[in-house]
């Protein structure tokens, strides 16, 4: 029987990608902003489109915080999709200090503009990059397991979370010798910084596997 | 290190697939729903369509496009044509777009990009620019081509970005469809005049002028039209000689 999937529809940006890719890997998707609709998920997906601010401004006033962080408390896959991923931490940085949901300890900061050599960063970090595995960290039994390292994947985003806890990075990539953090994970929560329904086939892999969780 | 992005681009009038040189002799080249979906199956990193259809209708082509291509893709995709106002910028997002194209209407009002990129973010918004070489400098026209505005489009590039396109698509008219190669100097002045990814596109016709656009031009993302469509070369090929020639791509 294929997993009742509910992406959490709190009023930000347009969704439908998501539900595709989820869709297409054999998910039974439903798209709500029903805390009861939430809670009956086998899979909890947070998409993100914007500001951090904006979307966790948007969620708290539809009464979705308490639902979303109830769900991933009952042990159940949850997956966090840019901004999505961003807002499990404890506070970011975008236009001014906002509390996330404070899954994952750390912060969401501006990438830096000025790179070492003082040339300059282009901001937003828009494209294609290869995934990379920290140091000492394993990607078999997580959503990346189907993943090889050097696989790319695709992102847009202007702000980068810092982990307090190393052991929360799935994967990083390079940017300009700046390290983004791709994808983080614990036990049932895991965040991608980057759209895997964008990320062509290696995306629907990933989908795929978190859907197999 | 970001990749090289090759992105094979999509002219669209009356539903199909059309190419021309210098933009003008237009030829049929296929369902562009279908074309896309094969680019990104070769190993596309982008689609850009551009619906080049005579349209004075609110209802805008390239939106119901989006739709059908939002239906099939897995990778990024643009769609511009005719884009005037904000709320066609949201209805060619929320049709499935993750980027929407500005050309003709934002040097008619350039408020469109600012109204654009505060609303949606500058990630969505790309600035289209075609330029013409006048002597030692490019004029940026519009209207396919059609129109000369009297701008440097070194200096649009620059007011573009400055209110807030996040991404410039830059195509040299004169090597447009000529398979002779990118301007190289027109994408360099523009590149190094921005900090926004430049996207060189005109003249593509074998994967060393990819290689020259990026390490010479400085570009980004490289765009490629008609040796695709025409069956010359696919995008799998191109991005293994751009391998081999040094550049590093998905």
């Amino acid at each position: 029987m294929s997993k009742r999937v509910t992406v959490v529809d709190y009023g930000i940006g347009n969704l439908l990608s998501v539900c595709r890719a989820l869709t297409h890997e054999g998910g039974d998707v439903t798209l709500s902003g029903d805390p009861e609709v939430i809670r009956q998920a086998d899979h909890l997906v947070v998409p993100g489109v914007g500001a951090f601010g904006q979307c966790t401004l948007e969620l708290a006033s539809r009464h979705l915080r308490e639902p979303v962080l109830e769900f991933i408390q009952t042990g159940r896959p949850t997956l966090g999709i840019c901004v999505g991923m961003q807002m499990m931490f404890d506070i970011g940085e975008e236009f001014g200090e906002h509390q996330g949901l404070g899954v994952f300890p750390g912060r969401v900061v501006a990438i830096d503009p000025r790179k070492a050599d003082g040339g300059r960063r282009k901001i937003p970090h828009i494209g294609w990059n290869r995934l990379q595995v920290p140091n000492g960290r394993v990607w078999e039994g997580t959503m990346l397991a189907p993943v090889q390292p050097g696989e790319s994947v695709y992102f847009v985003h202007s702000f980068s979370a810092r982990c307090e806890r190393p052991e929360d990075v799935l994967a990083t990539v390079d940017y300009e010798d700046y390290e983004v953090v791709a994808a983080v994970g614990r036990d049932n929560v895991m965040g991608t910084q980057f759209h895997p329904e964008k990320s062509g086939d290696v995306g629907l892999r990933i989908v795929r596997q978190f859907l197999s969780l | 290190m970001n990749l090289v992005r090759l992105i094979p681009c999509l002219d669209i009038k009356d539903g199909r697939v059309v190419k021309g040189t210098n933009f003008v002799g237009l030829r049929d080249a296929g369902d562009p729903v279908e074309l896309a979906a094969h680019y990104e199956a070769q190993g596309a990193d982008e689609i850009v369509f551009l619906d080049i259809t005579a349209s004075s209708d609110q209802r805008l082509p390239v939106v119901e496009l989006a739709r059908q291509v939002a239906e099939v893709l897995f990778i990024p995709f643009t769609v511009g044509g005719g884009i005037r106002e904000v709320e066609q910028v949201r209805a060619a997002l929320l049709a499935g777009a993750d980027k929407v194209s500005l050309n003709t209407a934002a040097v008619q009002r350039p408020e469109l990009i600012t109204e654009a990129a505060g609303v949606f973010g500058a990630q969505c918004v790309v600035v289209a620019i075609d330029a013409k070489r006048q002597g030692d400098h490019w004029e940026v026209t519009t209207h396919g081509g059609r129109t000369f505005t009297g701008l440097d489009a070194v200096e649009w590039a620059q007011e573009a970005v400055a209110r807030g396109a996040g991404e410039i698509l830059l195509t040299s008219m004169d090597g447009d469809g000529t398979r002779q190669g990118y301007d190289l100097e027109l994408t360099r002045a523009v590149a190094g005049a921005v900090s926004v990814p430049v996207i060189a596109s005109g003249g593509a016709g074998i994967a060393g002028h990819l290689v020259d656009a990026v390490q010479k031009g400085k570009a980004d993302a490289v765009l490629v039209a008609g040796i695709l469509h025409d069956g010359l070369t696919t995008v799998q090929f191109l991005k293994q000689e751009m391998q081999a020639l040094g550049l590093s791509v998905r």
